[in-house]
């Protein structure tokens, strides 16, 4: 007897699902939630609960005419190695100790739907 | 003759075995009962046995510090104070994002969400404090002897913390100042032990793969002064 061949994909995307969840995948928007919402904020308006004695506002993630301003290089620049690297703050921290440059450009193209923009529009 | 003198030797030297036995053993019952207390009282929200949460989901349920390696990080007096008394140390609790709701003007912490810690009687919380001292789990991350003692100025303390490190914008300085996700700073020299400080800070993820501080890659010259600077602010009175 032999499986069909579309019931054997459907078995080894399942496969592949669980595969993935088990070497730890994490989901974008929860790498989102736990490291960037306490400055950033829950609604990525860079209002988070850290920001009351903050000498400098995090970027508003949300704000299209700002982060337009940015490439996805620069992006990714500033998460892994922090605001100083693209001339900010070093109040904006390096992630490169705690998330992988895969988790980086995840990140860099979830911005890109919080600001619903792209480098140079 | 000669077996009355030893007879008479004997005695003394057995109830003085006994009596240098006397404070170990009443230290061991001391932990054993601890124990038993943090099994009962303490383990349904803190880990008493490892590992840190390696992943988001397991970091978001963790309702308690991690305590199997208590006895290389806190200093005991303070243990033992501190859980008859018990009070606040991280402004927006465990994780800051079950704590906090979006108000007009950004998030705040939802207070309605922390509790009042459970508080021990005295006699308790010797027993605990001596049990907790005896989890040593990740040694190998403490290097003994590692901080040495010195000074720095708190103007120049504080301009490496704030300005230069970026460290305030998550911890506060002196209650109402400061970053709220993480531990409150100006008890930490009295709550921890100084080669702790150094470890965690150099690197925060050995001890705890998936925690929110980031690691800002410190020099191992920084990393003295920061614990000088704790050390300067846990004797200030606020
Ligand atoms: C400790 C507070 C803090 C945390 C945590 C934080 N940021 Fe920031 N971030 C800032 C600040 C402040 C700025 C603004 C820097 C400036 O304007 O000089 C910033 C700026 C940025 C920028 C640069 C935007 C621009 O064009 O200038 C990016 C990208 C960014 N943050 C992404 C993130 C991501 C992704 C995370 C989570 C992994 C995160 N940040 C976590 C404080 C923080
Ligand atoms: C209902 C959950 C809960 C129980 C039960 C509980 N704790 Fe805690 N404990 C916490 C939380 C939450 C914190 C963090 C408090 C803070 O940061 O302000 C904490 C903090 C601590 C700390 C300080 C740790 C640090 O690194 O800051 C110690 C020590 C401690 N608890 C010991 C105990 C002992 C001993 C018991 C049992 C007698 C116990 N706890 C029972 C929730 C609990
Ligand atoms: C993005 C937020 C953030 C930044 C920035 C940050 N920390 Fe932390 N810090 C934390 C969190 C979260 C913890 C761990 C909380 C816990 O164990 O519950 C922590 C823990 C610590 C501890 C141990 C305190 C304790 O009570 O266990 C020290 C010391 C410390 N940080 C120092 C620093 C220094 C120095 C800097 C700057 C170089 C810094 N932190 C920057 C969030 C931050």
């Amino acid at each position: 007897m032999q499986l069909p061949r579309t019931r054997w994909v459907f078995v080894s995307l399942i496969l592949l699902a669980v595969a993935s969840s088990a070497w730890g995948a994490e989901r974008v928007e929860d790498i989102y939630k736990t490291y960037c919402w306490q400055c950033h904020g829950k609604r990525a308006d860079g209002m988070g609960v850290n920001i009351r004695d903050m000498s400098v506002q995090p970027r508003d993630h949300s704000d299209a005419k700002e982060m337009s301003g940015r490439s996805d290089d620069e992006l990714f620049k500033a998460i892994k190695e922090g605001g100083q690297s693209i001339s900010k703050s070093v109040q904006m921290p390096p992630w490169s100790g705690v998330l992988s440059d895969d988790e980086i450009n995840l990140l860099v193209e979830y911005l890109r739907e919080l600001c619903e923009c792209k480098f140079g529009s | 003759m000669k077996m009355a003198t030893k007879r008479r030797l004997h005695g003394p030297a057995i109830w003085l075995c006994l009596l240098l036995a006397l404070p170990v053993s009443v230290s061991v019952w001391a932990q054993d009962e601890g124990m038993a207390i943090l099994k009962s009282e303490c383990s349904s929200c803190h880990d008493l046995s490892g590992p840190a949460p390696t992943t988001l989901k397991g970091l978001w349920a963790r309702e308690a510090p991690d305590l199997f390696y208590a006895g290389i990080k806190y200093k005991q007096n303070w243990l033992e104070a501190w859980l008859q008394k018990p009070q606040r140390i991280r402004p927006a609790g465990m994780f800051y994002a079950n704590h906090i709701k979006a108000g007009e003007d950004g998030d705040v912490i939802d207070e309605s969400t922390l509790k009042p810690h459970i508080a021990l009687s005295a006699d308790q919380a010797h027993e605990v404090s001596e049990a907790l001292m005896t989890l040593k789990s990740n040694s190998d991350l403490i290097v003994k002897g590692e901080y040495k003692p010195g000074k720095i100025s708190p103007t120049m303390g504080e301009l490496m913390f704030d300005k230069f490190r970026g460290c305030l914008a998550c911890h506060e300085i002196e209650p109402g100042y400061g970053g709220l996700a993480g531990p409150e700073v100006f008890t930490v020299a009295k709550r921890l032990q100084e080669d702790y400080l150094i470890s965690y800070m150099r690197n925060p993820q050995a001890w705890d793969p998936k925690i929110f501080m980031p690691n800002k890659h410190l020099k191992a010259r920084d990393l003295q002064k920061f614990v000088h600077y704790f050390r300067g602010l846990s004797e200030e009175k606020f």
